[in-house]
């Protein structure tokens, strides 16, 4: 079979650590801190209108671009929350999750010799999507010393003159950084000196727990070369419904709408009844979320900073990033000890790319007893090198 | 009293659990200890914290225990409205909550015994002979789903979370 399939798809790599991955599953009893969702099931509002939605029998295809109250409501949202007016008719898509959204915008803007811009480390979507739609993928290194923000000087090395789109994603997955207004001037400035389209992935914007989300497609001249990526799946904890949206210029969305046609259909008509009601009354429900993740979040990095790793104060998203070069090991040699001896799984930073070496990704979407445990036993982990 | 935005995230946090300790908190809501400590106490003496309390679940225990809310009308004494018969009423031990409702009845309380019985005395011997109040009617409650935000009866296991997503 092998000699028919695709090479760019062969190609694809399977997962970042593959066999770690395998070894963790053979296991029993292990605490994961590698999970990227919420761990709370959907807002009861947002399940009830789903489920009410079905007793009466709505079970057809929706509008190619999604329903358009729907898209109507997010327009609202999108110009209270974000400052940003998009026309529901023309402007805004709704997708099988922000992974479509990402997948229609780079086949519709990318052609073969072009170049993407992908930060590292970044979320493995993106770089994968890109080689599907065969750009050639240029890494942009993120770094700890700069709080893991993009700087348009590492931009600057990475360009080349066939680089046709920036992929940025803030609140970042996996490092929990976030980039304010200020950061991003430059970044924008750069995009409109050398002709660039971002797709800004924006999925984590309600999870800023320190500031406002400074949304990029906000910023002056940008709407216009910004696709402004979103989800429900993660402040409204609907990761399994798969419903997220792209906001941005009439031209692309009607691309990425054709190729949504032809591919997708529309996304699923419950999962669009529940963002629906998300929007119009879960509002209290994910706010009570997100305080939750802000008192984890803080019992993790302390817990962290208690055992002796240097670990970068995530401001957003649902993880933290902490350093373990102390240890001596590498991110994948210790995520494999770690649960090998003290049963916690964590996500080795090369998942994320190179740039990730040195760091290991833990999200505090658990528990808080689970989390506690979790670190004590991390702690139990780390103290048997020499960290000083 | 106005709340400000961190208080409300204390009182909330320490409603969710009242055994965290003043250094915990302050790890959770980035405020200091002193802070912590000088506005609970200060919440303690006016008494906006005025109990902490816990929530046994008595459906997993065999024990005598039964739990009526009864609708009073009342007569309401000129002057005094309702204050006077609910200040009266919250000083019976066996009264354990004390409403004033709108519609169709006046005050609800919430009464605790060990049966039906001892709970239909107490209604008939104490407040039903008393002045100013109208007409009882007695509910009993039979099964407890929810109490104080806590599902009893959660929901069944779904399938489990996969150990790792991107």
């Amino acid at each position: 079979m092998k000699k028919y399939l695709a090479h760019v798809a062969q190609r694809l790599p399977a997962s970042g650590a593959h066999e770690f991955f395998n070894l963790v599953s053979s296991m029993d009893n292990v605490i994961s801190l590698g999970v990227g969702e919420p761990d709370f099931p959907t807002p009861w509002v947002m399940r009830e209108s789903a489920i009410y939605s079905l007793e009466q029998g709505q079970t057809m295809y929706t509008s190619n671009l999604g329903i358009f109250e729907l898209r109507q409501e997010l327009s609202h949202y999108m110009s209270k929350n974000m400052s940003l007016n998009y026309s529901p008719a023309t402007e805004i898509l709704m997708t099988v999750g922000a992974s479509e959204a990402i997948d229609l915008a780079l086949r519709s803007l990318v052609e073969p010799g072009d170049a993407v811009l992908v930060a590292d480390p970044s979320y493995a979507s993106y770089s994968a999507c890109a080689a599907l739609a065969g750009a050639e993928v240029r890494c942009v290194p993120l770094r700890e010393e700069n709080d893991f923000r993009l700087q348009e000087e590492d931009l600057q090395k990475a360009y080349t003159s066939n680089c046709k789109v920036l992929i940025l994603s803030y609140p970042n997955n996996p490092t929990g950084a976030i980039m304010e207004r200020d950061d991003l001037l430059p970044i924008a400035r750069f995009i409109s000196e050398n002709d660039l389209i971002v797709i800004s992935d924006e999925i984590y914007s309600d999870l800023t727990y320190e500031g406002a989300h400074q949304p990029f497609a906000a910023l002056p001249y940008m709407r216009n070369r910004t696709l402004h990526v979103g989800g429900f799946s993660k402040a409204y904890a609907m990761t399994g419904w798969r419903i997220g949206y792209a906001c941005g210029p009439e031209e692309l969305i009607d691309t990425m709408a054709r190729i949504h046609q032809y591919t997708i259909m529309c996304a699923p008509i419950a999962a669009q009844i529940a963002a629906l009601e998300g929007l119009r009354s879960g509002d209290m429900a994910k706010q009570e979320m997100i305080m939750e993740y802000d008192r984890r979040r803080r019992i993790m990095v302390n817990g962290f900073r208690e055992m002796g790793l240097t670990c970068f104060e995530p401001r957003g998203a649902l993880y933290a990033f902490p350093n373990i070069s102390v240890t001596g090991l590498s991110s994948e040699h210790f995520a494999e000890e770690l649960v090998k001896q003290q049963n916690v799984a964590v996500v080795p930073g090369t998942v994320f790319g190179s740039c990730g070496e040195g760091h290991i990704r833990c999200s505090y979407a658990c528990a808080t007893d689970v989390l506690k445990e979790a670190l004590e036993r991390m702690s139990r982990f780390v103290s048997q090198f020499d960290i000083g | 009293m106005l709340l400000s935005e961190d208080d409300r995230r204390l009182l909330r946090i320490l409603s969710e659990d009242t055994r965290i300790t003043p250094e915990e908190l302050s790890l959770q809501t980035n405020l200091s200890v002193d802070y912590i400590t000088k506005k609970i106490k200060q919440w303690e003496k006016e008494k906006i914290i005025a109990k902490y309390s816990l929530l046994i679940n008595w459906e997993q225990l065999d024990t005598d225990r039964v739990t009526a809310l009864i609708d009073v009308k009342i007569n309401p004494q000129r002057g005094h409205g309702y204050d006077k018969i609910a200040k009266r009423f919250q000083r019976f031990p066996e009264i354990q909550s004390v409403f004033l409702l709108s519609g169709n009845s006046d005050l609800c309380l919430v009464i605790e015994g060990r049966n039906m019985h001892e709970v239909a005395q107490f209604v008939s011997d104490k407040l039903s002979p008393l002045e100013l109040v109208e007409s009882t009617s007695t509910r009993f409650i039979l099964r407890r789903y929810k109490e104080d935000g806590v599902e009893f009866f959660g929901e069944e296991k779904g399938p489990e979370r996969l150990m790792f997503t991107p």
